[in-house]
């Protein structure tokens, strides 16, 4: 390779061994962690697509541009590619899998064949997915809900739930790698309460990965039954219980909202402690309340079937409980302003990613306790109200996180430096787009508009048309990213090992790391975020 | 016992030659394997546990259904698979300790009777499957349940609802079963393999070690199966005697 450079080449785990099967039959967990980037990026934008064909048909009341089954089609992949393909895996399996093992002081994941495996079975079941939306199309909605998924639906319903079931091992596979190699391959000196706690909010989602995963795998695999064998679990026709369906599938996906944002907040963590120069405020709650979100979030489930003719008295416990989840929420919220309060904090463009992810998750978290109280989500209940809240937490959270983590890390990952002031720019770009896009669709629900429908009354097009705009908006938001970053990629400057000042053993070793992370072995004798208070800052 | 001539691999560091590099000694390699196939098994667990939360649910709603459907099954095939499994298991943990003191011909010995347990219980559950589609007793269209009578002859049965819903997570709970013991079967002959050629011994033995743990837990998921699906019609939901 012809590249042109002032310091010595030193041999990363990016340059050897060279070419596509060195790549592609890697075991090292940096590559691995750079092909899920690759393959996430594409999802996002497929994901991105089928959203644009849902806002460009909101534009106007009617539903005059699509028909009904095909923005059926188009909400439905939208939902399926971006929970399953883009955020359930996106931060565990680049960062996650990238800065585990670094931040452990060791030189892989424990299992590094089955890592591999898991972005094989990865990409397998996004490719059946895939194939089904031009092949047969899915208009269940990602929630699969029967009896028309398992019965009525004519679209490809079966192979689609078989893509999901075979992503969902990747997602598996990735969870049981990092729990054991965070309970057995810690460096010396490295007790569980020096570790980062990106790690530990890794751990926590580990946890629910392992625990929640299994159990939509087998409802999806009871709605293909159902639909291949004509089986009956959920027909009533033959005593079957459409409603168990719907148990068994947010008995998994509600746990699986915390798989999507437990990594965001571990990536804030990381963020606030490194531009704020301070020990985190609080190390011990913020890493307790990651555990305790998991689980926690495993008693909420009810929360999604207040009207489905669950008991009121079951409703009202999982009301209460629901509650209860956004305790731990706040406290790291409190812990990271409290971190931020007197720091030495800088505006780099992390810290923009930082600033935007409190406000748009305070948001998000709130909003979802308008929900969880029964009585209101009585009215509330699909209606894009709803759909605000989650994009508030998934988009304006965990995208926003993902997005400041891969600029913070950016650097170590790949060497290179992005223009800065670009990044600002796309900070500030997203945050726009994203208020502009979902703010007034709280307003939307508030007025009463459903969800998953083309056609809307006249008088709330106003709304629709702001929603429309900010999501061009967000649009060019994410795709600047896209530009600037690979640029960065051939044009960049080299970076230093540690570009940020930052604490933490990823920056102790060479940007980007050699194959075996460190050049020596890794012993650890000081806390996580040992800042000095003078604020003495060591770049480079 | 690792003698001189067992240290392979790199001047510099000699090691194990089955030490993976990622990991600093054989010990740590075997800790972060048996962790890893427990925290598999955890998923497993909770894999079967959404069929049994539908069983738990169902039963409560038809309970009359569920012990005439329970009726139909066969106690005996299915309590002679249970006590094959409960031998398996035995002759699979003797090929463990095998493998632990190094003794290549116990390992292979026990490893092949596991095989047979395991092949077997595939065998009857083979026949047992396919007495029940000869009784018509398949969820679905071709549901049509018959009873052997006394005579031999086959009678339309009658069974309240709900029966089909039994027998659609009879098979479906013993059909992802049975395909967990396949995927046992393959597994051991693969491990069968490796103990043949003499791999195994005191300093390494972490595949069979893991194997042995797979293979208990898919025993232990059937002795939860047997009293649920079989036991539960066996005395009730005939004629009254």
């Amino acid at each position: 390779m012809h590249q042109v450079v002032s310091t010595p080449v030193r041999q990363s785990y990016l340059d050897a061994p060279y070419g596509v099967a060195a790549w592609l039959l890697t075991k090292d967990h940096k590559r691995i962690a750079v092909l899920y980037m690759i393959s996430i990026a594409i999802m996002f934008s497929l994901g991105a697509v089928f959203a644009a064909g849902v806002r460009a048909e909101l534009l106007t009341p009617k539903g005059d541009l699509l028909s009904a089954d095909m923005y059926n089609k188009l909400f439905t992949m939208h939902g399926v590619v971006m929970v399953f393909f883009f955020l359930v895996p996106s931060i565990p399996a680049t960062l996650g899998n990238f800065l585990i093992p670094i931040m452990c002081g060791t030189k892989d994941l424990a299992f590094p064949r089955i890592n591999l495996l898991s972005w094989y079975l990865y990409i397998i079941g996004g490719l059946i997915v895939l194939a089904t939306a031009v092949n047969g199309g899915l208009d269940t909605g990602w929630t699969f809900y029967t009896p028309y998924s398992s019965q009525s639906s004519p679209t490809n319903v079966t192979v689609a739930v078989f893509g999901v079931f075979v992503a969902g091992f990747s997602s598996i596979l990735t969870g049981f790698n990092f729990i054991v190699t965070v309970h057995r391959m810690r460096a010396p000196g490295l007790t569980w309460f020096r570790l980062p706690l990106f790690v530990w909010a890794h751990y926590a989602t580990s946890l629910v990965m392992i625990l929640g995963t299994p159990v939509i795998a087998i409802t999806v695999l009871l709605v293909g039954l159902e639909r291949a064998l004509h089986l009956g679990i959920f027909d009533p026709k033959v005593g079957g219980d459409p409603v168990l369906m719907q148990h068994l599938f947010w008995f998994y996906s509600h746990p699986a909202v915390y798989i999507m944002i437990l990594p965001g907040m571990g990536v804030i963590s990381e963020l606030v402690a490194a531009v704020s120069r301070k020990q985190i405020f609080g190390y011990g709650f913020v890493a307790f309340s990651s555990l305790a979100i998991a689980v926690i979030g495993f008693l909420v489930w009810g929360h999604h079937l207040f009207l489905s003719s669950q008991s009121i008295y079951a409703g009202l416990v999982f009301s209460f409980i629901s509650m209860l989840v956004a305790v731990p929420s706040a406290v790291k919220t409190f812990n990271w302003t409290a971190t931020m309060y007197k720091g030495s904090v800088t505006w780099e463009s992390p810290t923009y990613f930082v600033i935007g992810f409190m406000g748009l998750f305070t948001i998000g978290g709130l909003t979802g306790l308008f929900l969880a109280t029964m009585g209101m989500d009585v009215a509330l209940h699909d209606t894009y109200f709803v759909i605000a809240h989650f994009h508030y937490i998934m988009v304006g959270g965990a995208v926003m996180a993902f997005m400041g983590g891969l600029h913070f890390w950016w650097p170590k990952m790949f060497g290179k430096l992005y223009p800065e002031a670009w990044a600002k720019a796309c900070a500030i770009l997203i945050f726009i787009g994203f208020n502009l896009t979902f703010f007034p669709q709280f307003v939307l629900g508030y007025l009463g508009m459903p969800r998953r429908y083309y056609s809307y009354p006249d008088e709330l097009q106003v709304w629709n048309v702001l929603s429309t705009a900010g999501a061009t908006i967000l649009g060019l938001g994410y795709i600047l990213p896209m530009i600037y970053l690979t640029y960065s990629l051939f044009k960049g400057a080299n970076a230093p090992a540690n570009p940020w000042g930052a604490k933490g053993l990823e920056w102790t070793t060479a940007s980007p790391p050699p194959t075996f992370n460190f050049e020596a072995p890794v012993v650890v004798d000081e806390p996580a975020y040992n800042y000095r208070p003078s604020g003495e800052v060591i770049v480079g | 016992m690792l003698t001189g001539q067992d240290m392979i691999g790199h001047a510099d560091h000699p090691h194990h030659p089955r030490l993976q590099h990622h990991f600093y000694s054989m010990e740590q390699q075997l800790e972060a394997s048996i962790l890893g196939m427990w925290v598999f098994l955890v998923t497993e667990i909770m894999f079967f546990g959404g069929l049994f939360m539908a069983y738990i649910v169902y039963r409560t709603a038809y309970p009359e259904a569920w012990m005439a459907s329970s009726h139909e099954l066969n106690v005996y095939m299915g309590g002679a698979n249970t006590l094959v499994l409960i031998c398996s298991s035995l002759t699979m943990a003797l090929a463990v300790r095998s493998a632990q003191i190094g003794s290549r011909r116990g390992q292979i010995i026990n490893l092949i009777l596991t095989i047979v347990f395991g092949v077997t219980f595939l065998v009857v559950k083979y026949f047992e499957y396919k007495a029940k589609f000869d009784h018509g007793l398949v969820p679905g269209p071709h549901w049509d349940p018959h009873e052997v009578l006394a005579n031999g002859s086959l009678a339309p049965l009658s069974l309240p609802l709900g029966s089909q819903i039994f027998f659609s997570l009879y098979f479906i709970m013993t059909g992802i079963h049975a395909a967990h013991m396949v995927a046992g079967v393959v597994l051991m002959l693969i491990i069968l393999v490796m103990a043949w050629k003499g791999r195994f011994s005191a300093d390494y033995y972490g595949p069979v070690e893991i194997s042995g743990l797979y293979w208990h837990f898919v025993d232990i998921v059937w002795i939860f199966l047997f009293p649920l699906l079989y036991l539960l019609g066996f005395h009730f939901g005939g004629p009254p005697v």
